[in-house]
């Protein structure tokens, strides 16, 4: 259980705990592991987190091809338990998934990038397609625009000329019946106006200075008019998000709001930096961009992973390994025409008998794709199983989107299964070691 | 609305006769009820037969191919991809059939050279090592979009029009002719009718629903073909395999991509016709006999026609009902005035064109003879970006400094949209996302229009097109049209694409939520 001396690789060194994925699964799963005081390694593609919003969702639709939607995540839940659902939410209780928001959002908070939620209540909330969603828990930077939705308070929406997947005519005019008091207005931005193009990250990288932010007030200024709120794309900043906006906020006089958009995401690249810096600092050897090529497994059962392909290679041993590898999109499940596999243990996947069976006709079927409720089946510890249920290895634990019998872009619940996965992995992970040490001692 | 002649159907054929009559000098209107080349016009390989495939089971249809492929190639250049041809037999492939090959050409006046195994390997590179035997023929690769879009654009530059989206929902007949035809826009169910003295059913695999209108049956099958496209060319030539009219035999070059079909399947409706799984499996694993590579190769997209088949007989796929076309003049069936045109194939569109436009010419006695024999089809720009590859061409070598890449896999600029978006209005039309995807390559990348679907609807917004919730249904409609001819190939790379689009724009943006299915 002793935290390696350093970051720096050590070969000799057997982590507690490898986490393979750098996505929301894995990252929460290292968090909870350094947390928990286990020696932790962690590698995955750079890219994971940037795919995500920057919203938490827990869940707010089930049963999905019934379109029911839940303003309160526990009941959606509940139904779920009801109907005996093999979903992973209903392996965790509430108090668990409530413990792993709060510790996953505690830390968040605590290194700059503030949280909100409303414990018994989804939050909804408008996106840049125009649509109004409901999410558990948004950025601090996005909550102005909840309370602004449900006031239906006179609101303006900033957008910039060159920024082309985000427009406030087309927010206003989506939103214009539930929402008509919108009034959108488009801008240079600052330093830019010369270019056609501009982007969400080089943006909130300019927004981080004070003259980027007055100049820019001093263009919006004039339409204001008896608006209340200022609405903006997702780009107020990467490392000082709550200080832009507090600054926003006083030269403007009015509170300002960021609105969730395409990846990749402004707040999608403030989770990387902060799992990038901050997590290292807790011990976490984190190998940035390194994909685990293959797993072999010791006498004693610990697994040998190697890292870093033939240029650089590198071997991790680890007691245990939490697979947070994601699904099609983080590689961690491939499909060929006949099937789908998990490439790094080949493990046994719940999945549709053949490609025939895989999607609907229709891409939008309220039903969702069969294929998306494929994946890794897991016991009660998230140790993968077979399928009569039995465990593959004692020490292998899954957490995230490559777990079966869920489709978290139709239940909205990707961020929800991540972390609350994650979580349960790493007590299930603490929980044996415990009672090893506790026999040891005895 | 009044017009000499009202023709039914937005496909070659149809936009043919309009250009044909234009050239006579004969007002029409064509109207049609999706878009054109929504039919069988738009689901085929995009091949200009050299006659070659039809020597031995059809010999008329293999010499009207010979002479018309000619006639294209030299009068529609701008549609034709002269790339040559291949047939080519594999090892156990019916030696029989391989020998008689060439008199069977020589039969039909089919140009075709016998040419080694090495040879035909030498040219392909890409065919299998177990080649037997092979011929070369004179076999191009022809755009259909192009082709369609220009022939009635040359009609509309004459006088006639074009209503899309409009459906024929009956006729009016008096004293055995059609006074009225009655139509709608399916858009906005607006119903009014059209007095022409002459109507020309071009619906293709819908020519029976037409004539039903009119109380006259006719005898049609249907078989569904399907296609699967490429992510690179693997071929210079057209290859055909060596043998019997099959399934997969087919590999077609076009642009920066190859076509490998197709299926026959014989289908009841014409509707609602979609690629499956099943004929995606049976396709790669039938053509790599052929082009090996196939196997292992990353498909982009799959899709399928409606081969409109007059008659009744024809073996369990369709094959053997002949290739050639039907010219109906429904004077024996108490209706004077109305004509169909049915069966044929995309290489005799021009000759199926003709022939229509004189037995309707001759009924009104106008006398002024076919020019689509003797003269050039103009070039006009409005096509031009369908083909792949030519949009970022055309955007390397000249783009304007202050232009937008809306879809940045295929280059599509704001400046093509807006062509697009102005050459639709310029006929009255609504731009649509789909109508804009039709006519570009936006979506058609590896982003399966993910990320550029909604840049082009912000776009829309910005240029005020759209003013209310009407995006949600577009876009909807736009990731339909685009799931169409993925949903069979979604494996690979092409499955992480599929998910990708499906977490933004579900598991982000709620579209399912919000849009509802027709």
């Amino acid at each position: 259980m002793a935290l390696p001396k350093s970051h720096n690789y050590d070969p000799a060194h057997v982590f507690d705990v490898m986490v393979i994925g750098s996505g929301i699964a894995g990252m929460a799963a290292s968090l909870f592991a350094v947390d928990r005081k286990l020696s932790t390694v962690q590698a995955g593609s750079a890219g994971g987190t940037l795919f995500t919003s920057g919203l938490l969702d827990l869940i707010s639709v089930y049963p999905i091809e019934e379109k029911k939607m839940w303003a309160d995540p526990w009941e959606a839940i509940a139904a779920l338990r009801n109907d005996e659902s093999l979903h992973p939410y209903a392996r965790i209780s509430n108090d668990e998934i409530q413990s792993a928001f709060d510790e996953i959002i505690s830390f968040l908070n605590s290194r700059g990038m503030k949280f909100r939620c409303e414990r018994n209540r989804n939050l909804k909330i408008i996106t840049s397609m125009g649509t109004v969603k409901y999410s558990y828990c948004v950025p601090e930077s996005m909550w102005h625009g909840v309370e602004a939705l449900e006031k239906r308070a006179p609101c303006c929406i900033v957008d910039f000329r060159g920024l082309k997947e985000f427009s406030a005519r087309q927010i206003a005019a989506t939103l214009h019946e539930t929402w008509p008091d919108i009034r959108p207005f488009r801008v240079p931005f600052p330093g830019m106006e010369q270019r056609n193009e501009v982007h969400a990250a080089h943006l909130a990288r300019a927004l981080e200075l004070s003259e980027t932010r007055i100049a820019l007030a001093s263009e919006i200024k004039p339409a204001i008019g008896d608006a209340r709120y200022v609405g903006f794309p997702a780009v107020l900043g990467i490392r000082r998000t709550p200080v832009i906006q507090a600054h926003l906020e006083k030269i403007l006089g009015l509170p300002v709001f960021e609105i969730p958009m395409m990846p990749a995401s402004v707040p999608g690249f403030r989770l990387k930096e902060i799992f990038d810096t901050e997590l290292p600092l807790k011990g976490l050897l984190r190998l940035i961009d390194k994909r685990v090529d293959s797993v072999t497994r010791a006498e004693n059962g610990n697994f040998l992973l190697n890292i870093g392909g033939e240029e650089q290679p590198q071997l991790i041993k680890a007691r245990t390994v939490i697979l947070a590898s994601g699904r099609f999109m983080g590689k961690g499940l491939l499909s060929d025409r006949k099937g789908i596999y998990e490439p790094l243990f080949n493990l046994p996947l719940s999945q549709p008998s053949g490609r025939h069976a895989w999607h609907h006709e229709q891409f939008l079927n309220p039903a969702g794709h069969p294929i998306n409720s494929a994946g890794v089946e897991v016991d009660d510890s998230f140790r993968p199983v077979d399928g009569t249920g039995r465990v593959i290895h004692e020490n292998l634990y899954a957490a995230g989107s490559i777990l079966a019998h869920q489709d978290w872009m139709r239940m909205k619940s990707g961020s929800g299964v991540a972390i609350s996965t994650a979580y349960a992995a790493v007590n299930a992970i603490m929980r044996v070691i415990m009672d090893r040490s506790i026999r040891d001692t005895a | 609305m009044q017009t000499q002649v009202l023709i039914i159907g937005g496909g070659a054929t149809g936009t043919g006769v309009a250009r044909d009559l234009a050239l006579r000098g004969v007002d029409s209107i064509l109207v049609e009820k999706g878009d054109l080349n929504s039919g069988a016009s738009g689901g085929n390989h995009g091949l200009l037969h050299s006659g070659g495939r039809y020597v031995s089971n059809d010999p008329e249809a293999a010499r009207e191919c010979k002479l018309e492929g000619d006639i294209i190639k030299k009068l529609m250049p701008q549609c034709v991809e002269n790339t040559g041809g291949l047939f080519v037999a594999v090892e156990g492939d019916d030696s029989n059939f391989i020998a008689d090959f060439p008199s069977f050409c020589v039969t039909c006046g089919v140009p075709c050279e016998s040419i080694t195994p090495e040879e035909a390997r030498f040219l392909e590179p890409t065919l299998s090592a177990k080649i037997i035997a092979a011929y070369k023929v004179e076999d191009a690769s022809i755009d259909p979009f192009r082709l369609t879009l220009l022939n009635m654009g040359q009609a509309v530059s004459m006088g006639s029009r074009l209503l899309r989206k409009t459906k024929v929902t009956g006729f009016d007949i008096r004293d055995k002719k059609i006074r009225n035809t009655r139509v709608m826009n399916v858009d906005t169910n607006e119903e009014f009718s059209i007095e022409a003295e002459q109507v020309v059913n071009c619906a293709g695999a819908w020519a029976d629903q037409v004539c039903r209108l009119a109380g006259i049956g006719i005898q049609m099958q249907y078989s569904k073909g399907t296609l699967l496209v490429t992510n690179d060319r693997i071929n210079y030539r057209i290859v055909n395999r060596l043998r019997r009219p099959s399934d997969a035999d087919i590999l077609v070059p076009g642009g920066t991509v190859s076509i490998i079909g197709t299926t026959s399947t014989p289908v009841e409706d014409p509707d609602a016709i979609y690629p499956t799984v099943e004929e995606t499996d049976l396709i790669i694993s039938e053509g790599s006999a052929m082009v090996p590579v196939l196997e292992r190769s990353r498909f982009v997209r799959a899709y399928c026609g409606v081969r409109p088949l007059f008659g009744k007989s024809g073996g369990s796929d369709g094959r053997s009902v002949s290739r050639g076309f039907t010219l109906l003049d429904h004077s024996n069936e108490n209706v004077e005035n109305l004509t169909t045109i049915t069966g044929g194939k995309l290489t005799t569109f021009r000759l199926m064109a003709e022939k229509t436009a004189d037995n309707v010419c001759s009924k009104m006695s106008i006398t002024a003879p076919c020019r689509t024999s003797i003269d050039p089809l103009p070039a006009a720009d409005d096509s031009r970006w369908t083909e792949p590859g030519i949009s970022p061409k055309k955007w390397m070598r000249s783009h304007q400094p202050d232009d937008i890449m809306i879809c940045e896999c295929e280059m599509v600029t704001k400046t093509v949209v807006d062509e697009i978006i102005d050459s639709l209005k310029s006929k009255n039309e609504r731009p649509g996302l789909a109508d804009i995807g039709h006519r570009s390559r936006l979506g058609k990348g590896a982003c399966q229009g993910a990320f550029c679907g909604a840049r082009a609807l912000a776009y829309l917004y910005e240029r005020g097109e759209f003013t209310w919730g009407e995006g949600l249904v577009e876009i909807g409609k736009f990731f339909q049209e685009r799931w169409k001819g993925i949903h069979s190939i979604l494996w690979g790379d092409q499955l992480i694409q599929a998910e990708l689009m499906e977490s933004i724009h579900c598991g982000l943006f709620d579209e399912e939520l919000h849009t509802t299915l027709k």
